[in-house]
């Protein structure tokens, strides 16, 4: 049977044909098929912020979903974020120069001690995706590191992740350090990882405790939108 | 007395119920505190292993300790949980507190290996580490989870931030070496074997 199946012509499809394929070709992991995907819609004359969410953002919700529900797991959501990427590549400085709408800001970074990434860099994507602007300081940060990064890009949030038991209690210094400076206040902040819960999370004084990237961008985008309500109540 | 990896790996290891001390540990630990037992001849202690895939998630650790003490107090005098934290944030510390029972000290397997005072001195984070069990078992608990065989392009995503696969050697098995060198090579590792022996393990077992 599957020698009389045609290879499908994205370029072929309507949009609306195109824009669901593409989220098949996320959920498959297929980076090059996103590419052209992208390219065509481009052509088509999309904007990019809207091939950004309602072709990629749209595909990996159904990604996110899967993989909290227990359909998908870590391998192919990593396939389908690397598709996303390339599709991001194409959009990024695209999305710069057309002026899309932009939520919030936030600085990210794995702790001290830790060269965890991947979770991360899911949150970084995902958030991107969801119109923040995200400064990635990478892994192993010092408290020091995160301090010259909240002064420097003056973000929304401060997002910390960690994947070892012996590493989370650093999110606590980092936000200890903020207290003792007062400026804990000034910022949203977003801790992760697979060792931390809830419970861990209100224990060190962080906002939320978020379980995986589509939740961090839900919790990002509500705390976000109660700053900015809070700041219009208050002026 | 012969176990089998694959039962370790997937079901466990029931308790023999002999010995009025149970212990209830990961299945990865098996051979070893086999070992230690016969060597020493620790009649006292009884192993019950739960599956050493629980590893791989953690999360579901505290849970199944804990149904396994509830069912250990039926049958034995007392009960020593050979787990560290592994990944549990806590939570088996925890959960063995509210139970009244004991557990090993330590973050995980690699630290009480090599000494929990000696692993954290050496505070070195680029390190991936190897026990025997995990050498031996490297595709149930690394290439197949990973998705490593289905998708090897995958390998620097997750190893890339690495430096070094460290083998803990808990025994001399030159077959096994040879296996841990492989497994570095594969993930693109440089290679390093330590031999640990039992470390913390056997201490605290003694103490039991």
């Amino acid at each position: 049977m599957s020698d009389e199946e045609e290879d499908i012509i994205l370029s072929e499809l309507d949009d609306e044909e195109l824009v669901a394929q593409m989220f098949d070709d996320l959920y498959d992991g297929m980076k090059e098929e996103i590419e052209e995907g992208v390219n065509i819609l481009l052509e088509r004359g999309w904007t990019p912020y809207d091939i950004l969410t309602k072709a990629l953002v749209g595909g990996m919700t159904i990604v996110g979903n899967d993989f909290r529900d227990g359909i998908l797991f870590v391998p192919e959501v990593l396939m389908a974020a690397n598709a996303m990427k390339g599709g991001m590549a194409i959009l990024k400085p695209l999305l710069v120069e057309t002026g899309a709408p932009r939520i919030g800001k936030m600085v990210i970074g794995t702790v001290k001690g830790d060269i965890h990434d991947i979770g991360k860099n899911l949150v970084s994507m995902m958030m991107e995706g969801a119109g923040f602007e995200v400064v990635d300081l990478g892994i192993n940060n010092a408290v020091e590191k995160y301090l010259d990064a909240l002064e420097a890009e003056q973000p929304d949030i401060l997002g910390m992740s960690a994947l070892l038991t012996t590493t989370m209690p650093y999110m606590k210094v980092v936000i200890d350090t903020l207290k003792d400076k007062g400026i804990r206040d000034d910022y949203i902040v977003l801790v992760g990882g697979a060792p931390l819960n809830e419970e861990f999370g209100r224990a060190i004084g962080a906002d939320a405790y978020c379980r995986d990237a589509a939740v961090a961008v839900e919790t990002a985008k509500d705390f976000v939108k109660r700053k900015h309500n809070q700041l219009a109540a208050g002026a | 007395m012969r176990i089998d990896d694959e039962e370790l790996l997937r079901t466990g290891l029931p308790p023999e119920r002999r010995g009025r001390v149970l212990l209830i540990g990961c299945g990865a630990l098996a051979h070893e505190v086999l070992a230690l037992k016969a060597a020493n001849g620790w009649d006292h202690l009884d192993l019950q292993c739960l599956p050493a895939i629980l590893h791989n998630h953690p999360e579901k650790i505290p849970d199944a300790v804990a149904r396994a003490v509830e069912a250990g107090r039926e049958t034995h005098d007392e009960i020593f949980v050979l787990y560290a934290d592994c990944g549990t944030g806590g939570l088996l510390q925890a959960r063995c507190a509210a139970l009244g029972v004991e557990m090993l000290a330590g973050p995980h397997c690699y630290s009480f290996f090599e000494g929990n005072e000696a692993f954290a001195a050496r505070d070195e984070i680029t390190a991936f580490y190897l026990t025997d069990f995990l050498v031996r078992q490297f595709d149930a608990f690394v290439t197949k989870p990973l998705g490593l065989d289905r998708h090897p392009e995958l390998r620097d995503m997750y190893f890339g931030n690495y430096t070094t696969l460290v083998y803990q050697a808990q025994t001399e098995d030159p077959d096994l070496t040879a296996k841990a060198r492989a497994c570095a090579e594969r993930l693109g590792l440089a290679f390093e074997r330590r031999f640990t022996g039992y470390g913390d393990l056997e201490t605290a077992m003694s103490e039991l």
